[in-house]
């Protein structure tokens, strides 16, 4: 590991001051979502339901620009040289690797607000700011040994400690007082090309956090001691042993071993059950039956699962796409919900998948209550099976010639997340709608490893919306469609809804928008200097409900005054 | 597993055009990572990232460790080492992929595995380090190239082809017309068969080459007062519309006070249509088309 360069003098003037102040109490976690965002989703529910009200549809039209930041990554210095002031803190740099990554700095991932200190990431990258200005208190770099390079979806806090992974497959732990490296810890092969990017969760004293992976390894939920990182649990999602429960659903042991289903988001927790309930990514490899054994439902994949968040054993299943064949995760944060299904109240889990099917079901027991197609186009599926699930149509899933698929790769709905009001009771989902050719190019009946043996070019089609659907029903009541100069249907960013009765998102034109929940009129907007890359997120401080959000580099804050 | 760009986009297309320059346009990243553990270096791009690499093996040792292989492994385990009737692949096993020179692939060998059938081989351990080299000459990555690829895209019955286009392009296409000459001028099928799906669309992943878009949109705006401007369409959102009129000049309007944008898309038809083809038909309209040189 690299020496940290710690700045003295700054960090620990920091330090001293806000001591007392940063510490988060897991028990705090347990409360909905208000004033601070201390957890990936805000709270464990994912429903990205703030209770803050100032902001309302009568006065949102005065909303304003409060304060905004670039983020400069690496290892160098500021984005751009400060002609005044006082010189930036010194970047603490960790990392076991000689590489540096120089890519675009895109926050794609929730940002921590705790105690009125912001905790942001990016791929390598931690900052922490002042929530009231933007200001940059400390930052963290570490130096990578290489691994995938494509985001991260934020930091995870436990009192004073905070958790994140890296690309090259460490769990680090910092001091949040002052970014100082705790210990790191390798928890997946690097070898076998796993990559991590999830935010992990802390529940209680356990740090759960999730794998990533392109090549044909098994995807794993691993939970670790938040004061010395060793681990609790490992929960594989397809079976590596013989007698594993679901290996029935693979050709063989060796199919379902190299079988893929990376938990590569966050996922809810629910409190009375105690059940950690997330979704599972893609079988692989993706686009090749045969190695998985043909029209076998290839479990745990494309799954919501539930665990104990004591032992990682699983609970209950409900898998969302039998034998996936497009690369479609279903690992999209599930969203918790306390509602009412044919006149009794039910104790819910909800998710729109990336298959462009949206799913209701019992979060107790895993049965599905309600399914519906959320996309207008996806035609991969002839339709549902008795369980409700989608039943996949082979001839759609590629060919020599091609195949015209909705959706193209990306799916109807992705890693941006999908936001619940139980003021409307709907589900707001970012929503593409689109069509590719998928071309077969791998003849050998042994298929192709990872992604490979199809090629996909997209033809658009569709267009950019945000969908909102009725949990009971399943129906989409509403739907808004960004105006664009031609349907070429990539989706959009994240989402927030709010007790202020406004639904917060980008657009795919760089405009940061206020939406009203109840009819996806736009009520209030603001171009920012690009697209919103993360989603929106709200929280108080000095008084004031503040509402924050990324486009790329840059973070920019609105507040009422 | 794979995320969707949002604002990176472009900059992905064009990494992944220039990784293709290499590779087969799998619409993926390049399969020789730019930077190599234990090699300083920096590595860029959205979601480029870098794996092991391992030192290319002496051309020598390689060859010694196929005959080996060739000997006593590619029967069960495939001539290249991606499995066979009765042995899984050794590309994608994670004793290999962890291996460094032998050390995990010698016990396995020298054993056997009982228990799966695997009978034991009494190599060397000299016979293990050159097996291992010979392994661990094969590139492995998420973005595996095809090697056995489609010899054409093309698969479809002209005459059945002929039969969809008089019926679904004719009213604005002819073969003798703007169409005469359509397979010379692009003489790559899949380019061809892209470019009368969705002229110029690129959206989702993939490379290949796609004709550039023909005619821009063209937009009409309406003021509550009844007042209009025409011209082609620079940019619209649900706020602001910008359009080029035909002297050249650039107008811009905001749009929320119930001004009308009427954007008239030349490609509509290709876009309305594109739910109502079976695959079978767009075989057949390519088979059709690629007959006009």
């Amino acid at each position: 590991m690299m020496r940290p360069l710690v700045c003295l003098a700054l960090v620990a003037a920091s330090s001293l001051v806000a001591a007392q102040d940063t510490e988060l109490n897991p028990a705090d976690l347990l409360k909905p979502l208000s004033d601070s965002w201390p957890t990936y989703s805000g709270d464990y529910t994912g429903r990205r339901y703030s209770a803050l009200t100032q902001i309302t549809p009568a006065n949102v039209k005065n909303l304003t620009l409060a304060w905004t930041t670039r983020l400069a990554a690496g290892p160098g210095g500021p984005v751009a040289p400060v002609p005044f002031g006082p010189r930036p803190p010194d970047i603490i740099v960790g990392g076991v690797g000689d590489n540096e990554f120089v890519g675009a700095t895109t926050v794609k991932g929730a940002i921590l607000s705790v105690n009125g200190v912001l905790y942001v990431t990016a791929p390598d990258n931690v900052w922490a700011l002042d929530a009231h200005d933007g200001h940059l208190l400390w930052r963290y770099f570490w130096r990578t040994r290489g691994g995938t390079h494509i985001g991260n979806r934020g930091a995870a806090m436990w009192r004073n400690y905070l958790f994140f992974v890296t690309p090259d497959d460490f769990l680090i732990s910092l001091d949040a007082r002052t970014g100082k490296e705790r210990w790191h810890k390798e928890i997946a092969n690097f070898n076998q090309q796993y990559f991590l990017t999830s935010a992990p969760v802390v529940v209680d004293n356990h740090v759960i956090v999730g794998t990533g992976n392109d090549l044909d390894s098994p995807g794993y939920l691993s939970s670790f001691d938040p004061e010395s990182g060793d681990l609790q649990w490992k929960f594989y999602t397809v079976p590596v042993n013989p007698g594993d429960p679901g290996l029935e659903t693979w050709k063989d042991l060796d199919a379902a071993r190299n079988g893929g289903g990376h938990p590569w988001l966050p996922g809810a927790y629910d409190p009375e059950t105690r059940l950690y309930i997330f979704g599972t990514g893609n079988p692989t490899p993706a686009y090749m039956s045969a190695p998985r054994g043909e029209g076998m439902d290839n479990l745990y994949t494309c799954a919501i699962v539930a665990v104990h968040v004591d032992t990682g054993k699983m609970a209950w299943y409900f898998q969302t796409s039998p034998h996936e064949m497009h690369d479609w995760d279903s690992a999209q944060t599930p969203i918790l919900v306390d509602g009412t299904i044919d006149g009794k109240p039910r104790k819910l889990v909800v998710t729109a998948s990336r298959n462009g099917y949206y799913f209701t079901i019992d979060r107790r027991t895993g049965e599905r209550l309600v399914t519906s197609q959320f996309s207008g186009t996806v035609n991969w599926a002839k339709g549902l099976n008795a369980k409700g699930q989608p039943v996949r149509d082979p001839a759609k899933d590629h060919h020599v010639g091609g195949a015209l698929v909705s959706s193209a790769n990306g799916g109807a709905t992705n890693w941006p997340p999908a936001a619940f009001s139980p003021d409307t009771g709907l589900l707001y989902v970012p929503t593409a709608e689109n069509y590719a050719m998928y071309y077969l190019t791998e003849l050998d009946p042994r298929g192709a490893m990872g992604l490979g043996g199809k090629e996909e070019v997209g033809v658009g089609g569709g267009g950019s919306y945000i969908s909102a659907i009725d949990y009971k029903t399943g129906t989409t009541v509403w739907k808004h469609r960004f105006r664009t100069a031609v349907g070429d249907g990539r989706g959009g960013p994240g989402l927030l809804v709010t007790a202020g009765r406004l639904l917060f998102g980008g657009d795919v034109s760089g405009n940061f928008v206020a939406f009203d929940p109840a009819s996806g009129r736009p009520l209030w907007h603001a171009r920012l200097a690009a697209n919103v890359s993360n989603a929106p997120q709200t929280y108080l401080v000095g008084g004031k409900q503040h509402v924050l959000v990324a486009a790329g580099d840059t973070l920019y804050a609105f507040a009422l005054y | 597993m794979r995320y969707i760009h949002l604002i990176a986009l472009a900059a992905f297309v064009s990494s992944s055009l220039a990784a293709s320059a290499q590779q087969p346009p799998t619409g993926g990243r390049p399969t020789s990572p730019t930077a190599s553990s234990g090699q300083a270096g920096r590595i860029g791009g959205a979601g480029i990232g870098a794996y092991p690499t391992r030192e290319p093996g002496d051309p020598a040792v390689v060859e010694r460790g196929r005959n080996i292989y060739s000997t006593n492994c590619a029967f069960c385990h495939g001539a290249d080492t991606r499995g066979g009737a009765s042995g899984p692949s050794l590309l994608r096993s994670a004793i290999v992929l962890d291996d460094k020179g032998g050390e995990l692939i010698g016990p396995v060998v020298q054993t056997g595995r009982p228990d799966r059938g695997m009978p034991k081989f009494p190599l060397s351990n000299a016979q293990i380090a050159d097996l291992a080299t010979f392994l661990h000459s094969f590139a492995v990555n998420g973005y595996d190239s095809s090697r056995q690829r489609p010899a054409t895209i093309v698969v479809g019955n002209a005459a059945a082809g002929e039969a969809v286009f008089k019926t679904k392009c004719a009213s604005c296409h002819s073969p003798t017309g703007d169409l005469q000459g359509l397979a010379t001028r692009v003489p790559d099928p899949r380019a061809l068969q892209q470019g009368w799906l969705m002229p110029g669309s690129t959206a989702g992943r993939g490379g290949g080459p796609v004709p550039a878009r023909p005619r821009p949109p063209t937009v009409t705006v309406t003021f509550p007062t009844g007042q209009k401007f025409e011209g082609e369409l620079e940019r619209v959102d649900d706020f602001v519309v910008a359009l080029r009129t035909a002297d050249g000049g650039r107008r811009a309007f905001r749009t929320t006070d119930g001004t009308k944008v009427d954007v008239k898309d030349p490609l509509i038809a290709h876009r309305e249509l594109l739910p109502t083809y079976t695959d079978a038909e767009i075989h057949n309209v390519t088979a059709f088309l690629v007959t006009l040189k």
